[in-house]
This record gives structure tokens, C-alpha cells and sequence, in this order.
């Protein structure tokens, strides 16, 4: 395998020194430690976020989207732990932090979203107090003023009456209102980074579309970078600038969101938006063959391979690296390759339906 | 004479009084009535809260309505004594939303496709076993695997277990709650598939109760929407979805996320003085109806 195909390299120089990303994680790896030795849950994994954009991070459940945003945040707990990588934060790498200025970090620059809303809040403290332990803890109001304080995000959050609300214990809000609570939380220290993880899951359709207009709104008026982590191409579709598709603990694909959706690199990627119920009612839907492996024993080579309908010879032999599918959009498949150009051509001819051919219009 | 018709169903969960307050009760489903042709897949979608999968359990009896008629075949299953409702859920199953909690993790594969069998005096073993390996061929199971654990199966391959126990005694209807919103994304189609396939061989009548409305409006021949435990807007699919009528509906398929970053987007948000809760049902256009 040569290097000709790589395109990281290519990409860190193209990078503009006022476009400088507000985070970038190089080469991040995450293992659980099992009795049959560590099982890398994320593996090797890159990517950037600039100031004022929003990353959507795409994958099913085990894929490792969720320990990434963990380790962002240092905040794997054991058995996971990070075993290498760079976290490089507003020019400093947030690896190489002691406990203490991390903890300053949390929370005050980047905070974090969960998807449950009743377990991310203390059931025996009023959601008012919560908030103000948040600005207390980070030095951003006193005492006197964090009632203030505390009623003032939850009006931008759009809770009616927040005054009597600040009362209220977790139990007495609704699941979309304690979500909402949870972003005043995260906002009130005013963070550049916001990391959502699947914040919508848990609720009502209706109640998704208002904490996602919610969560737009609060990015364009605070000048926030949000880290979006979903397993919804939809959600992508209506939030995301640029969009990170993670298989099996590896990044397989990123690209800018139309890109993705218009002209997706990856088989994986195609199979996903594929797969998704649209076109003739009645009609089957072209799924994707087999289930996600798990983590223990992942194939060798692509780990996507036994289920590829574009597989070829190099696909088992070793993980494909990055490949340029288009302009800042990459896929680690080998169709991309083009060292393999000439066996990507022929299963084209052979197979028109499956192969893709890369610039090929579609 | 349609399958499966339900009349004026209603459900009230009692709140027990307490020292100082009175017992109330709440209509979790309030005079809800549809009815499903032999053949057909008839989504109904909801909210949580919305009473759909409480209607869905009542329809077998799983939850004892507090009024009201399902007529199965004619024959009014609310009537029917312990015995000739045990007699008749052979006829109507029912396939749970979570694959990790509806199989028992003590019974091997085999066991729980098996049980129902069992249960009815159907057949001697021999006999049952051959079914089973049938079901596991039919659901696009492994025979091999017969003798596994659930725990040793994906998301995807239980919720193949639990079909195949739903289709053991032959049913004609199959009630299907939410079944592969517990599943990973690339595994959906997969069950999806399935599920239509399963229906067109064993020509099968389907509940299907959801909350995902682009799969709804994908498989789904009619839909009835339900709001606070009432059915608010009922039609073929494709009428429903290109043009609802009732202000819940239309809030609601607003806020579908559309997987097309150019796809414009107009948000409806209900207004809730716009609903009047005490409209009757009405017919819009041939077959749609909506309470407004």
C-alpha cells in the first residue's frame, strides 16, 4: 500500500492559518480493558471542528461515537480508557492537562449534552440550583447573583415561567423540558464547544423539532461549535455543515453535508441513506446485509467488508486509509484508491448497480 | 365484513384515591374506533402518551378495556369467556417493540419459538420440532443456531425470534409494536423487509403501531393518528400524508427531519386552542377523516 492515496497530509496543509479548527482530535484511540486484553472502541479517529460550525458525527450503537465525545471530554471511565491521541483545543492539547485545568475546562468551554435527561439530572436538587452550581463552580456569578442568572438561561431556553420553574425538581418536568434545562446548563457558562450526544433520542417527535430549532438558535446567537452526534440522517440532514460517518470505532467517511448526502464515498454511508424508508410506498427497502460486529472481533482489514456489496481483493487485507472522494471529503475505501482504479472500472462495467465509480455523476 | 373492527373502545387507568383526594381517572384511550381489512397494514401513530400501544393491547385483550367492541371476524372478542379468547389469540399475536426484554434469557432459541405450541396441545414433538425449524427458515434464521441463547443473538436475529414465536400458531393478524425501533439503523431495512415479505406469503393483516412516520407511510395501506387517547385524523396513507387535515397531524408530519440537507423546511407548530377535543370524526375525501 502506498501513500499515494492519503489525503491527511494533504489536507493539514491546505488549512489556512485563520481557519485554524477550534478543536482537532488527531489519532484518537480508546480502548476497554477486557480480560482478553483492550478492545479499541474508537480507533485511530481524526477529525476537526471549526469555530461556528456544527459536526454531525453519524453511526449505529457500538460504533464509538459516544466514547469520542467522552473522550473529548476526558471523561472515559474504567475499564475505557484513552490510550493515544491529541485533543488540540484553542492551540492547546487537552492531553496533556492535569485534572484540575481540565476541570476548569469542562463544562466553562466545552460542555456536554446527554441523550437522557432524567439521568443527567440530580433527582433531589432543584433544577434552579443545578444551573447555579454550574456558574458557581466556574466562578461566573456569585451566590447573589446566580438565581438571576439561572432564571435569565432559562427563559433563553424557552421555559414558560422561570421564575416558579427554577423550583422545580427534575421529576416535575417533562422529558422535553428537562432537556431544555440540560442546554441552559450547558450554556451557562457560554462554552465555544457544545458536544450533543443523541439529545433528541429519548423524546417525542414534536419535541425533537423544537430542541433542534432550540439548539440552532443557540449556536448562531452564542457563536457556538457543536459537535452533534446522532444516528438520524434527518437530524443531519437539517443541522449538520459538514458530516463524520463512524463504522466499527473508525471514521469511514467526512465530507460537507450536501456532499454526503449527494454523493456519499463510502458503502457504508450509501447503504445507510439507502436503507431509509422513501421512495415507492410498498416497496422493499434495500438494507444492508448482516448486523454490526462487535468490538471483541472485528474482521480484518475494512471492518465494513463482510457486509460490502462493492468488496474486493484488498478490502480483508488491511484497513483502507483516507481517500479523497471530493473537495474536503474523504472515505476510507479502497474504491477510492487509485492505485485501483482499473478494478474499480471493471466492477463498474460488471456490475453498474453497486460499484461507484469516483466523479462519476449520479 | 372487515378483519378486525373496533368500536367506541374505551380505557380508563384509575388513580386510587388517597387520605385527602378523591379517585379520579384518566381515558389512556377515549372512544377510539377503526377497523382493518383482511390483508391490509394499518399504521396507527402517536406520540408517547398518545394511548396508541395501550389501543394496541386492549384489541387482545392484554389490557381489559373498560368499554366498548373489538370484533374479530365478526365476533366480539370483549365477550368471549377465558377459554374461547385463549382459543382465539391463536389467530392474534403480537410482536413487542424491545428484543432484549421480550425473549426470556433462561430459554434457548428453540424453547421460545416452541412455547406457544406447547401451549395450544398442538402437535407431538417431533412434530413441534419440525415447526420450529420451519418458523427459524421463515424468519431467515440460521437452524444451526436453534439450540442459542437470546443473549447470543444480535438486536435484529431476536427480533427474527420473536416473529417467529408471533407466527408459530399461523395467525392471520399480527399486532406489531414499534418493531425495529430498538434496532440499529442498518438493521431496520433488513426487518422491514421482512415483515413485508412475511405478509404477502402468509398473507398476513398487520397493526402496525409506530411512531417512526416516514416507515408508517412507507408500509402502512391506511393510518389513524392519535392524539391524548383519541383518534384525531384517520385515511389512506397517501391522502393522510399529502394532506393532513387535523392541526395535530400537520404539527406532527412537519416535524419529520427530511434526510435532504436542501429539502425546504416549514415548521408547524401546534397550536393547542386550534384543536377542539370534543370533534366528532368527519369525512374530508373518500375514506379521510378528521375531527376538525
Amino acid at each position: 500500500m502506498t501513500d499515494q492515496g492519503r489525503t491527511t497530509n494533504a489536507n493539514a496543509e491546505r488549512r489556512t492559518p485563520n481557519a485554524a479548527p477550534l478543536l482537532a482530535v488527531e489519532h484518537l484511540t480508546a480502548v476497554f480493558d477486557t480480560a482478553e486484553g483492550p478492545v479499541p472502541a474508537v480507533d485511530d479517529v481524526s477529525f476537526e471542528i471549526r469555530a461556528g460550525e456544527t459536526l454531525g458525527l453519524v453511526g449505529e450503537s457500538g460504533s464509538g461515537k459516544s466514547v469520542t465525545a467522552l473522550s473529548i471530554m476526558r471523561l472515559v471511565q474504567p475499564p475505557g480508557r484513552i490510550a493515544s491521541g491529541r485533543l488540540w483545543f484553542k492551540g492547546r492539547d487537552l492531553m496533556t492537562l492535569g485534572e484540575r485545568e481540565m476541570q476548569s475546562v469542562r463544562g466553562a468551554e466545552i460542555s456536554l449534552i446527554f441523550q437522557e435527561p432524567m439521568t443527567a439530572l440530580n433527582p433531589v436538587f432543584r433544577v434552579g440550583a443545578q444551573i447555579a452550581e454550574t456558574l458557581l463552580v466556574h466562578g461566573r456569578a456569585t451566590r447573589g447573583e446566580a438565581r438571576d442568572k439561572s432564571i435569565e438561561l432559562l427563559r433563553a431556553v424557552r421555559i414558560p415561567n422561570p421564575e416558579s420553574r427554577i423550583r422545580d425538581y427534575p421529576h416535575q418536568l417533562s422529558g422535553g423540558m428537562r432537556q431544555r434545562v440540560l442546554i441552559a446548563m450547558a450554556l451557562a457558562c457560554q462554552p465555544s464547544l457544545v458536544i450533543a450526544d443523541e439529545p433528541t433520542t429519548a423524546l417525542d417527535v414534536t419535541i425533537q423539532a423544537e430542541i433542534l430549532d432550540l439548539l440552532r438558535d443557540m449556536k448562531a446567537a452564542l457563536h457556538l461549535s457543536l459537535l452533534l452526534i446522532t444516528h438520524d440522517f434527518g437530524i443531519i440532514a437539517e443541522t449538520a455543515d459538514r458530516v463524520a460517518v463512524m463504522y466499527a470505532g473508525r471514521i469511514v467517511e467526512t465530507g460537507p453535508v450536501r456532499e454526503i448526502f449527494r454523493n456519499p464515498g463510502h458503502p457504508y454511508t450509501r447503504g445507510l441513506l439507502a436503507s431509509m424508508p422513501g421512495g415507492r410506498p410498498g416497496q422493499r427497502l434495500q438494507a444492508i446485509d448482516g448486523s454490526v460486529p462487535m468490538l471483541g472481533a472485528l474482521p480484518p482489514g475494512c471492518a465494513f467488508n463482510p457486509r460490502c456489496p462493492d468488496r474486493f481483493e484488498p478490502c480483508p487485507a488491511a484497513p483502507p486509509p483516507d481517500y479523497a472522494v471530493g473537495s474536503e471529503h474523504t472515505a476510507k475505501c479502497y474504491l477510492h484508491d487509485p492505485a485501483q482504479s482499473s478494478v474499480v472500472l471493471r466492477q463498474a462495467v460488471s456490475n453498474p448497480q453497486s460499484a461507484i465509480v469516483p466523479d462519476a455523476p449520479r | 365484513m372487515p378483519l378486525v373492527d373496533v368500536a367506541h373502545l374505551v380505557k380508563y387507568f384509575a388513580r386510587d384515591a388517597g387520605l385527602f383526594r378523591a379517585g379520579t381517572r384518566v381515558a389512556a384511550v377515549d372512544d377510539v374506533s377503526f377497523s382493518i381489512d383482511e390483508g391490509e397494514t394499518f399504521g396507527l401513530v402517536g406520540e408517547s402518551g398518545s394511548g396508541k400501544t395501550t389501543t394496541g393491547r386492549c384489541v387482545l385483550r392484554l389490557i381489559e378495556p373498560s368499554s366498548g367492541a373489538v370484533r374479530f371476524r365478526g365476533e366480539n372478542v370483549l365477550e368471549f369467556s377465558k377459554r374461547r379468547l385463549r382459543e382465539a389469540r391463536r389467530d392474534m399475536q403480537i410482536v413487542f417493540q424491545d428484543p432484549y426484554s421480550s425473549l426470556n434469557p433462561r430459554m434457548r432459541a428453540r424453547q421460545i419459538v416452541e412455547e406457544p405450541l406447547i401451549i395450544h396441545k398442538l402437535g407431538a414433538r417431533p412434530a413441534r420440532q419440525a415447526r420450529v425449524a420451519e418458523l427459524f427458515h421463515l424468519v431467515g434464521l440460521n437452524p444451526a443456531h436453534l439450540d442459542r441463547y437470546p443473549h447470543q443473538f444480535s438486536g435484529g436475529q431476536r427480533q427474527r425470534i420473536g416473529l417467529a414465536r408471533a407466527l408459530a400458531l399461523n395467525p392471520s393478524f399480527v399486532i406489531l409494536d414499534e418493531p425495529v425501533s430498538a434496532l440499529d439503523v442498518s438493521v431496520q431495512a433488513q426487518v422491514v423487509n421482512l415483515l413485508m415479505d412475511l405478509q404477502e406469503q402468509l398473507k398476513l393483516t398487520y397493526l402496525f403501531i409506530a411512531h417512526d412516520l416516514r416507515l408508517v407511510e412507507h408500509i402502512c395501506s391506511r393510518v389513524a393518528v392519535m392524539f391524548l387517547g383519541k383518534i384525531v385524523e384517520m385515511g389512506p396513507t397517501a391522502s393522510l400524508f399529502a394532506a393532513p387535515q387535523h392541526p395535530y397531524t400537520r404539527a406532527l408530519l412537519s416535524a419529520i427531519p427530511v434526510p435532504d440537507p436542501d429539502a425546504p423546511r416549514q415548521r408547524i407548530v401546534l397550536d393547542p386552542a386550534s384543536v377542539n377535543r370534543d370533534a366528532a370524526l368527519k369525512e374530508i375525501s373518500a375514506g379521510h377523516f378528521a375531527a376538525v
